[in-house]
């Protein structure tokens, strides 16, 4: 029954003369959506509007999930297309309309008329009128509220007329690519999938980094993360996944450094190479799902070690989260069924029994000077022999 | 080098298997049950693999049901037998070491009611035949033992069982999971006793998605699908023809020099245990004349995985504890019944031969592993 659906976006909606760039991405980024959909679609802006209409047989819910995944769209209202036959005609589509969309009937509402087609016999405040008391006779148990309704009525005459109630709320955000690159640590945890995710919202690219450790980290971790970046590229679209051989590194931290300082100082590697590659990619940001004190290398203390290698700004959208709210979006996102696999990642492997929460930036420094014979070389060897995966949604 | 030490878990098909299922998919593909030539090309098919299968065991061809392998096999003998021969009794006898396909159809039948005994195992893997008897009771309706364990390689007394349980309690119905002893040791179920007996192709060299179960003619048991009546209404469906061609293919070359085979098999397991026993903190678990193509060996401080991914860098493919039990990292039945130390428990790992493996293959595989073992060492956790 609905034959197009009309995009409402917030925020672009403030934007000033650079708004048509939103508008612009937003157009691009529902088409590729509407891509992966079965049925033929046309996405047009009109009159700071966005509608996207149906042009042959399509699946509804199928369009509604894929339409959901697009950063910037606050609400979804699906909308009923009727022939102008007159004003009779009219109110009884209404009531149809009402009768189908809202079997419950038991709410409050109120029409909302927008006269685009001026030679309309009636004035919008006319038709507002006249239909809320056509409503109200057909439908005794739906009462009026003009100033804080459940329900909205719109009812826009066009060419043809358009009815719509239902808004169907989308993620939010910003559209992708309307606000440059970043590079994501994408580890196989619950957390960097879903910090990628809240930062891609904005309208960021991503690209990511995962550090690979065999044979202490399996095949099967690599391709957790590849699964991983497969799944929030719905949301993001293709992801540059940049996969680093990191045992050798490790290993000479280790043979090198004190225990308890491992983590830590193989971050800041972790963050070196990271913004490397990120600077060599045209990312001027880069992404970590770390969240204050959640373990040991995420207290205060901790991050001033990990952040002092970069020059890069370090985004970590989780810093205030709790685990079971980060938990959250990764259900609703659909990542934490991969997360939660129980493959070994490299952080875990050689961590220590007791590591230190409040790490001495100098003493850091000063143990990190045995690492000087070989690490430089090491470095550039990993960045050097990296390998690099696009990583999208597979479909037919 | 590539060496595949992982045939426990899977093997590789022989060319002939694929010829002769490429044969079948793309020119003989008729519906056994279709009136036509075509239909009766895929019935001879199935009538012929049913004779080169029977003939291994020598047993008669009615004998033999296909499945889709040794787990539908090992559901099939015993919740089918179970359920047929409910009314007799409640009490059903297995293992503590049964591969998952068995224990998990025991615990399914436990909550319909009936009652599981398991007989622990000894040191080595193997179970006591006192044990056995002293836990059989009046209801007792099934004994269900594996022939050879999947993750030591330990062998049951099956023939002993076998033979005494009809001598003694004719009543009682005996099944054997062979899937890994079927094609590396002779088995006659009817000399020994054995009522059901499963078996799985892909471990013998023949396609994944097939198997049979041998259920002897006097056994009763009821289905688990129903369907258009195929096969005695014992295992409907149309039947898997590519499969189940490819499987009697494996069954016959596995067959041509099985004796031999076993002996070339047995020296190498041999010879790999000598040579790796040599090694500090490095041994060896279940039992001196367990399966020729078994060995299952605990390396103190190095984590199975990190060995089986070292391993795997070189060319040489392993198996940490049980493959069937790794998707999931918990600690193996099989492992903790026959006493293995905790500190042991994923510090195991097994390597398991098939009638292909070559001397070559083995000696690199004990060099890799000299080198190793000590270099991983050096990285631990703490």
């Amino acid at each position: 029954m609905f034959k197009a659906f009309l995009i409402k976006y917030a925020e672009i909606g403030v934007k000033g003369k650079n708004r048509y760039l939103f508008e612009d991405a937003l157009v691009r980024q529902i088409r590729i959506a509407l891509k992966r959909c079965e049925g033929e679609f046309k996405v047009h802006k009109t009159q700071g509007r966005i509608y996207v209409e149906v042009l042959s047989d399509y699946d509804y819910d199928e369009t509604v999930e894929q339409l959901k995944t697009v950063f910037g769209i606050v609400g979804i209202c699906p909308v009923v297309h009727v022939e102008d036959e007159g004003f009779e005609k009219l109110c009884e589509d209404v009531i149809a309309y009402i009768e189908k969309v809202h079997p419950e009937k038991n709410l409050t509402f109120k029409v909302l008329a927008r006269r685009a087609r001026k030679n309309y016999p009636l004035e919008s405040m006319e038709i507002n009128r006249e239909l809320g008391g056509v409503i109200l006779k057909a439908f005794p148990e739906m009462k009026v509220d003009v100033h804080d309704p459940e329900t909205i009525l719109h009812v826009e005459i066009r060419e043809k007329i358009y009815i719509y109630s239902k808004v169907i709320p989308g993620p939010g955000g910003m559209p992708i690519g309307t606000a440059g690159n970043a590079m994501l640590l994408l580890s196989g945890g619950i957390d960097s999938p879903v910090a990628g995710y809240m930062i891609a919202k904005r309208g960021v690219q991503i690209d990511a980094v995962y550090f690979h450790a065999p044979p202490y980290t399996s095949e099967r971790a690599k391709q957790k993360v590849v699964d991983l970046a497969k799944l929030i590229s719905v949301y993001t679209g293709p992801i540059r996944l940049n996969i680093i051989n990191f045992t050798d590194i490790q290993l000479y931290i280790y043979e090198q450094c004190p225990h308890e300082e491992l983590t830590i100082i193989m971050r800041r590697y972790m963050m070196k190479i990271a913004e490397r590659i990120a600077i060599d990619s045209d990312c001027i940001g880069l992404i970590t799902g770390e969240s204050i004190a959640q373990v040991a290398s995420q207290t205060l203390h901790s991050l001033v070690a990990t952040n002092e290698v970069c020059t890069l700004p370090v985004y970590r959208p989780l810093i205030g989260f709790d685990k079971q709210e980060i938990v959250e979006i990764s259900h609703k996102i659909n990542t934490y069924e991969t997360s939660i696999l129980p493959f070994e990642d490299c952080c875990t492997i050689f961590v220590a029994k007791h590591p230190v929460t409040k790490p001495s930036l100098k003493m850091i420094k000063l143990h990190e000077k045995d690492l000087e014979e070989k690490i430089d070389e090491m470095v550039d060897t990993a960045i050097s022999t990296r390998e690099i995966l696009i990583c999208k949604k597979e479909t037919v | 080098m590539e060496v595949y030490l992982d045939n426990s878990a899977t093997t590789k098909c022989t060319k002939a298997v694929v010829e002769r299922m490429n044969h079948i998919m793309l020119e003989e593909y008729g519906n056994p049950s279709s009136l036509h030539n075509m239909g009766m090309h895929a019935e001879k098919q199935i009538k012929e693999a049913k004779m080169v299968i029977a003939s291994s065991m020598k047993v008669k061809e009615k004998e033999i049901i296909f499945t889709s392998g040794g787990t539908e096999s090992d559901n099939l003998a015993i919740i089918g037998a179970a359920r047929a021969a409910a009314r007799r009794g409640k009490h059903l006898i297995t293992t503590q070491i049964e591969h998952p396909a068995v224990l998990e159809s025991m615990k399914y039948l436990n909550e319909e009611g009936f009652e599981i005994s398991y007989l622990p195992v000894n040191a080595e893997g193997v179970l006591s035949i006192e044990d056995l008897k002293n836990t059989i009771r009046k209801d007792t309706i099934l004994v269900s033992i594996m022939h050879t364990n999947n993750e030591i390689g330990s062998i049951q007394p099956i023939h002993e069982i076998g033979t005494w349980l009809k001598q003694n309690r004719p009543d009682i119905i005996f099944h054997v999971d062979a899937v890994q002893g079927y094609g590396k040791a002779r088995i006659y179920p009817s000399r020994s006793g054995i009522d059901l007996l499963s078996v799985s192709a892909h471990k013998i060299h023949g396609p994944k998605g097939v198997g049979f179960l041998y259920c002897n003619e006097k056994t009763r048991i009821l289905p688990l699908l129903f369907g258009g009546g195929q096969q005695n209404a014992i295992r409907p469906g149309t039947e898997n023809v590519a499969g189940i061609a490819g499987l009697a293919q494996a069954v016959q070359e596995i067959y041509q020099n099985l004796d031999q085979d076993i002996l070339r098999m047995e020296q190498l397991r041999q010879l790999l245990i000598s040579e790796a026993c040599k090694l500090d903190g490095v041994t060896v678990n279940g039992s001196k004349t367990g399966a020729p193509h078994i060995v299952s060996l605990s390396v103190a401080d190095v984590r199975s995985e990190v060995l089986l991914h070292a391993l795997e860098s070189e060319g040489i493919y392993i198996s940490s504890g049980s493959a069937c039990a790794s998707n999931h990292p918990s600690v193996s039945d099989t492992l903790k019944a026959i006493g293995l130390k905790k500190e042991l428990l994923d510090k195991t790992v097994r390597f398991s031969l098939s009638n292909t493996t070559t001397e070559e293959e083995i000696r690199y595989t004990i060099n890799k592993l000299c080198d190793m073992i000590p270099m991983l060492r050096k990285f631990t956790r703490h």
